[in-house]
């Protein structure tokens, strides 16, 4: 994701004058395309991550379109102050590209894994949340949050996280994109879950059990119209997501529940649970660990589905 | 009389299980764990007052690696200073092994402290510090941050406050190496005179060639005697110190060593024929 993330601000920044990115000192070489058509509009930060979300406000007050890139944790939770005064409260338009998010950097430690991020930057007014599934996802979501005149924070994973769109899809932030349609369940899923998400309606099929599962790719702005269509009609919502289960989408889903459905439906959030995560050698292993990978998962639902039927 | 020569010794074994490490067990950052080596075996075999064997003893000293990306040489030296079992090295990162690329906290014996986001471990110091002032103890605290890492506005928020309060039993060291992950640290900040800007801030700033042991442990030695104030030790060190095809070049942040590289290194410091 973060190669496409390269190469899309690249092109943004080829037609666009605006376009400003600033980096906290990571993705060695990985803007040298970027360094070649503008490198004047590219600013190594240096590890000073809360100036640099600070000087992005700055650029956009003066009629720039400032993109801060660093890992996760250091994008979102180590400048929380400055992205909620001077960027959210100012209402200005920013983007802050977050990599490595969730656990892509499990072996890394604490340090380095987001499970807080969506929670936070969702609480924050004027914030959009986009956590997005694929590199298909990274160009459009950086492509149209140009278009935000606010803060935006994008979520990306690391990198080789298989593809879920085979072509382009019709991409709206605030709009979330149905992937497979199916009659028994179905699952939400946001950011580098969603590859997950159509693992799992794989395996529930050979149980015959059909799955509806959508890419909702905006945590906030939530689609609210998509989210009545599916409460209305499934009597079974799974949220997933790699974040812990307070706070995040899930939540985001579950508040939004109880405000506006009348009638009961079984929801079941799934994410990380809430603790710290160590001992784990690498993202595949935390997920084993904490029983995020297709089957155990295609497991719980079937068990719910199960006990509908005694 | 100190041996000099038995310390350099230790070094070079260090450095060569580093690499071998490295690649056996896909551990990144040697460039940043070589360059630090002489300082941490200085540490560790003349300085510290710590006990291997019960190191939260009372009144021992600390030592902080605010520079958590460099876990694997101070875990490294721990183990060949006797904190724990040296074969844990053999799968460093494996399953159910506490070692990893950065400190968890409490995960070995020796280290408390989780570091990997950079900038923390001098304000852990101080506070530690303060409480050491508080319980009328006299050990000190050390800790080594990157050059890169002082980047951080929290570095120089705790470089504000210790002097106001006369800390020193805190003793910051910079591994001035010249590079951070994507570039030469004077290129990417204003970094120069690092030196001078201690000075200026209250602490009582030392420069010192980091890799010559003999300088080292004399400079360690002054600052442990220095009175009313903190003591910033600037550490004139080279990212990849030791192996000639790692020395100064930014590439081994995060590159791997071949099998070949390993015997090469290995030769290069006169562990191998
Ligand atoms: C707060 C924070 N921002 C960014 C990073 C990513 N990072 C890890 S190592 C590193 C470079 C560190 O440079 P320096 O302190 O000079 O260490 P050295 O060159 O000695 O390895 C960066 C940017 C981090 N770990 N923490």
């Amino acid at each position: 994701m973060r190669n496409q993330f390269a190469e899309t601000v690249t092109e943004l920044a080829r037609t666009d004058e605006r376009v400003v990115l600033l980096s906290g000192d990571i993705g060695n070489r990985l803007f040298n395309a970027y360094k070649e058509i503008a490198p004047e509009r590219f600013y190594n930060c240096g590890i000073a991550e809360a100036n640099m979300i600070t000087m992005a406000a700055g650029l956009a007050l003066s009629g720039f379109k400032p993109v801060a890139y660093t890992i996760t944790p250091f994008i979102t939770t180590r400048c929380l102050e400055q992205i909620k005064v001077d960027l959210c409260y100012h209402n200005l338009p920013v983007i802050l590209v977050g990599t490595g998010s969730g656990l892509s950097y499990a072996e890394l430690g604490a340090t380095h894994h987001s499970c807080e991020d969506i929670a936070i930057m969702r609480a924050l007014p004027n914030m959009t949340v986009i956590c997005t599934a694929d590199t298909t996802e990274v160009r459009l979501a950086l492509t149209e949050a140009m278009k935000v005149d606010g803060p935006v924070y994008i979520r990306m994973g690391k990198k080789n996280e298989p593809n879920v769109h085979c072509s382009d899809p019709i991409f709206n932030i605030g709009k979330g994109i149905s992937l497979t349609e199916g009659k028994d369940i179905c699952i939400i899923a946001t950011g580098n879950m969603v590859a997950t998400a159509m693992e799992v309606s794989e395996q529930l099929l050979e149980k015959q059990i059909s799955t509806k599962v959508v890419s909702m790719h905006t945590v906030k702005p939530l689609d609210k119209a998509l989210l009545m269509n599916i409460f209305n009609e499934y009597k079974h919502v799974v949220t997933l997501e790699e974040h812990n289960v307070v706070g995040g989408f899930g939540s985001a889903v579950a508040e939004w529940y109880v405000d506006n459905c009348r009638h009961y439906v079984n929801l079941l959030r799934i994410g990380t649970p809430d603790r710290f995560i160590s001992h784990v050698v690498s993202q595949q292993d935390a997920r084993k660990k904490y029983q995020l990978l297709a089957e155990p998962i295609a497991d719980k639902i079937n068990k719910v589905l199960e006990k509908e039927k005694i | 009389m100190i041996d000099i020569y038995r310390l350099e010794k230790k070094a070079r074994q260090i450095r060569g299980q580093l690499v071998e490490t490295s690649h056996k067990c896909h551990v990144p950052h040697l460039g940043g764990c070589l360059s630090c080596v002489d300082i941490l075996v200085a540490l560790y075999w003349q300085i510290l007052k710590i006990d291997p064997e019960e190191p939260n003893k009372q009144g021992s000293d600390k030592f902080i690696l605010s520079k958590g990306h460099a876990a694997h040489a101070l875990f490294t030296t721990l183990a060949y200073k006797g904190f724990f079992d040296r074969q844990l090295l053999d799968n460093y990162g494996g399953l159910d092994n506490p070692l990893g690329e950065h400190p968890l906290p409490n995960c070995v014996s020796g280290v408390e402290i989780a570091t990997g986001s950079l900038g923390h471990g001098l304000s852990f110091a101080l506070g530690m510090a303060l409480a050491a002032k508080l319980k009328q103890q006299s050990q000190k605290f050390f800790v080594l941050m990157g050059d890169g890492e002082i980047n951080e506005g929290s570095v120089w928020e705790a470089a504000l406050f210790a002097p106001m309060h006369q800390l020193d039993n805190v003793i910051a060291i910079i591994d001035y190496n010249k590079w951070q992950a994507t570039g030469r640290s004077a290129e990417v900040m204003s970094l120069e005179s690092i030196t001078e800007k201690w000075q200026a801030f209250g602490w009582e700033a030392m420069a010192v060639d980091g890799h010559n042991m003999e300088q080292l442990l004399l400079t360690l030695k002054a600052a442990k005697k220095v009175k009313g104030k903190p003591i910033a030790i600037i550490a004139d060190t080279v990212k990849g110190k030791g192996i000639s095809f790692m020395q100064d070049d930014n590439n081994w942040h995060y590159r791997i060593p071949t099998n070949d590289e390993v015997m090469t290194a290995k030769k290069e410091l006169g562990l191998i024929k």
